[in-house]
């Protein structure tokens, strides 16, 4: 995982509750390997017209928002269906972060699994840095993560997240590597949830 | 303080916890699909390998072909088929793809075959796996990375989520069915009504629910943004269960019921949030625009964006409108339809057959209508009870199993600007195809649109 310190970079704003990931990715995309990206596939269908022409009307075909690298949304962000895709496009066409008053549970923790900071923010705070960008079009954010905390001019706040997927963050880790070291814990369980779940660990 | 479902399971499968208050959950059933592969490539690719084949299963749903005649199949839906095949070949463990008496949708395959039981923890890179809930399982979607995890270690980091219980008490009328419940209660509490909860349904209407039922009002609660849903296991849990292929038998099955009886949520069990609703206040359900919470009984008219207490919602209302292309005020019951789609993990059980061959017995097909059975098992069942012939008669286009036109991903699409009344459970922007537009409702009402050409009551019909 590309690991995350900070970040700097121009915003957009796409101020939309319950942004769904069959929105950020239509389902065509899917049979698609990882390595072969899916910086096109992002919200392909707002982004593009059925003839393939770019809308002029969305927000990432317009100058300067067409070089953003925070993305700041509506709440409930990346609902519906669990694909991971939906992070690797925005991660390929080059978000970094993702500010949001509220994220879905898995798009949550699919982002954090690849380097997608994603930061729940309150609408009020959603709201002044929209005004922002749309009064100052390129204005930039900086996330910090270390010390968990955005500055976008003379506003600032700080941001909570798990401490976990933070130091993994921070240093670009897999979690597969980690929990393999408990490797003894987790057999200890399975001898032992055999024995009193007998119908769950061996099945017919 | 006594536990709730949820709890106890969460304790039952708790491996160990991290200083930062995660907990190892060990799980119990990982189920995987045609549209898994990015897992194994994942895992692969860091070096690792499937640790527990034994408790790994695959389905092959997403990309199979229906046989569906307007399909729009490319060669690569079925390497996405043959890839699960391949690595069931490979790492050695049970799969059943197309073809096979027994493959379905995960969703509706799993808890048929008993691969799901009350008290385990399943995963599977889904995010219907919620589904598996009514049977008392801890079941909930993952993603790739997370897929990667459950193969190289059978285990999976998770932050205790809350609890929300939803009571539902009274005895649900005549046509109103499961569905209609769940898109009821997705209309009260919103599409993030649930976000972070796990949800617990509840009250004498959800113990009147068949399992099938149960299964449907399950399936729906990520459309709430729950992490999953859950029911307590009671008889009709423990006799749909009994003699299926995976399930346990002699005295292990002995066993494993006396367990069962005790997974249900102790009298002073503590929720973070609870919510209720009568059956009285459901009827039958039809959604009008982009998110399952837009959804209205069959009797109402099509709102206007000055209903939301907010901007951004009067836009985002404003927005659907335009995409349905609906007018606000227009009545449910004038909105013209050009296919019906019946199937699905939501919708695609033989209860929901039956229901929506009731309405299909006797009626023709106004509009292009596709009946889709979620599994092979549903498939067999209906044909043994002549279904299939009930709705071919009727001008239905009866397939073989799979998500199809649900999600869209086999070449089975509504074609851009077609309306589609659809017993499935996402009426998002594309969801059936660029430019679809999708009511979702029951299979009884979809049957009864379809026969109508129109968004119909099945109460009148």
């Amino acid at each position: 995982m590309k690991p995350f310190k900070s970040h700097r970079g121009i915003a957009a704003p796409l101020p939309k509750s319950n942004i769904n990931t069959d929105l950020i990715v239509p389902a065509r995309y899917l049979t698609r390997a990882r390595k072969e990206g899916f910086d096109d596939a992002l919200f392909a269908d707002l982004r593009s017209e059925a003839d393939g022409t770019a809308d002029p009307n969305f927000v990432l075909n317009q100058p300067p928002f067409d070089a953003a690298t925070i993305l700041v949304t509506g709440d409930n962000f990346g609902c519906g269906s669990s694909r991971e895709h939906a992070v690797w496009s925005l991660a390929d066409y080059g978000f970094r972060v993702v500010i949001a008053p509220s994220f879905a549970d898995i798009f949550h923790g699919n982002s954090l699994q690849n380097g997608l900071l994603v930061i729940p923010t309150p609408q009020a705070t959603v709201n002044e840095l929209c005004t922002k960008m749309s009064e100052t079009p390129g204005t930039e954010i900086t996330v910090d993560l270390d010390s968990q905390t955005v500055v976008c001019g003379n506003l600032s706040y700080t941001f909570d997240i798990d401490p976990y997927r933070k130091e993994c963050l921070l240093n670009g880790l897999s979690e597969t590597a980690d929990t393999l070291r408990r490797l003894t814990e987790i057999k200890t369980f399975e001898g032992r949830h055999g024995k009193s779940h007998p119908w769950l660990t061996a099945p017919n | 303080m006594g536990k709730t479902i949820f709890e106890k399971i969460w304790a039952e499968n708790s491996v160990m916890e991290r200083p930062d208050g995660a907990t190892l959950l060990f799980v119990d059933r990982h189920i995987v699909h045609d549209a898994t592969s990015q897992g194994f490539d994942k895992m692969e690719a860091e070096g690792h390998s499937l640790r527990r084949p034994d408790l790994t299963f695959g389905l092959a749903d997403h990309y199979v072909a229906t046989g569906n005649s307007a399909a729009q199949r490319k060669p690569n839906f079925d390497q996405m088929v043959n890839r699960l095949e391949a690595e069931s070949k490979r790492w050695g463990f049970d799969s059943f793809g197309p073809g096979k008496s027994k493959q379905g949708i995960v969703h509706v395959a799993g808890p048929e075959l008993g691969i799901t039981l009350p008290g385990c923890v399943l995963v599977c890179g889904d995010s219907h796996t919620a589904t598996h809930g009514a049977l008392g399982a801890l079941a909930f979607g993952i993603g790739a990375s997370e897929i990667a995890h459950v193969l190289a270690t059978q285990t999976i980091w998770q932050r205790k989520p809350k609890q929300m219980r939803v009571t539902i008490d009274g005895t649900l009328d005549q046509n109103v069915t499961a569905k209609d419940l769940i898109l009821a209660l997705i209309g009260k509490i919103g599409a993030g009504g649930g976000t972070g909860h796990v949800i617990e349904y509840a009250g004498s209407a959800i113990r009147g629910l068949s399992m099938e039922g149960r299964l449907t009002v399950c399936n729906m609660s990520i459309e709430a943004g729950a992490r999953t849903g859950m029911i307590a296991p009671d008889e009709t849990t423990i006799s749909y269960l009994e003699g299926r292929d995976y399930a346990p038998r002699g005295d292990v099955w002995d066993r494993a019921v006396a367990h069962w009886r005790t997974l249900i949520s102790d009298d002073d069990a503590v929720f973070d949030c609870e919510v209720s609703m009568h059956s009285s206040e459901i009827a039958p359900m039809v959604t009008w625009g982009t998110s399952p919470m837009d959804v209205l009984p069959i009797t109402g008219a099509v709102p206007a964006p000055s209903i939301a207490d907010n901007d951004d919602e009067r836009k985002r209302i404003a927005h659907a409108l335009d995409y349905m292309g609906l007018t606000a005020g227009m009545q449910l019951t004038d909105i013209a339809i050009d296919r019906a789609f019946i199937g699905s993990c939501t919708n695609g059980r033989i209860e929901d057959l039956r229901a929506a061959a009731t309405i299909a017995k006797g009626r023709k097909a106004q509009v292009p209508a596709f009946v889709t059975p979620g599994s092979g098992q549903v498939k067999a069942q209906a044909e043994a009870e002549g279904l299939d012939r009930i709705f071919t008669d009727a001008g239905f286009e009866w397939t073989d199993p799979g998500c199809s036109m649900c999600v869209a991903m086999n070449g089975d699409l509504v074609p851009p600007g077609e309306r589609c009344a659809s017993s499935s459970n996402r009426n998002f922007e594309g969801r059936q195809g660029r430019g679809s537009r999708t009511h979702l409702l029951s299979p009884a009402m979809a049957a009864a649109a379809a026969v109508t050409g129109h968004l119909a009551d099945v109460r009148k019909l």
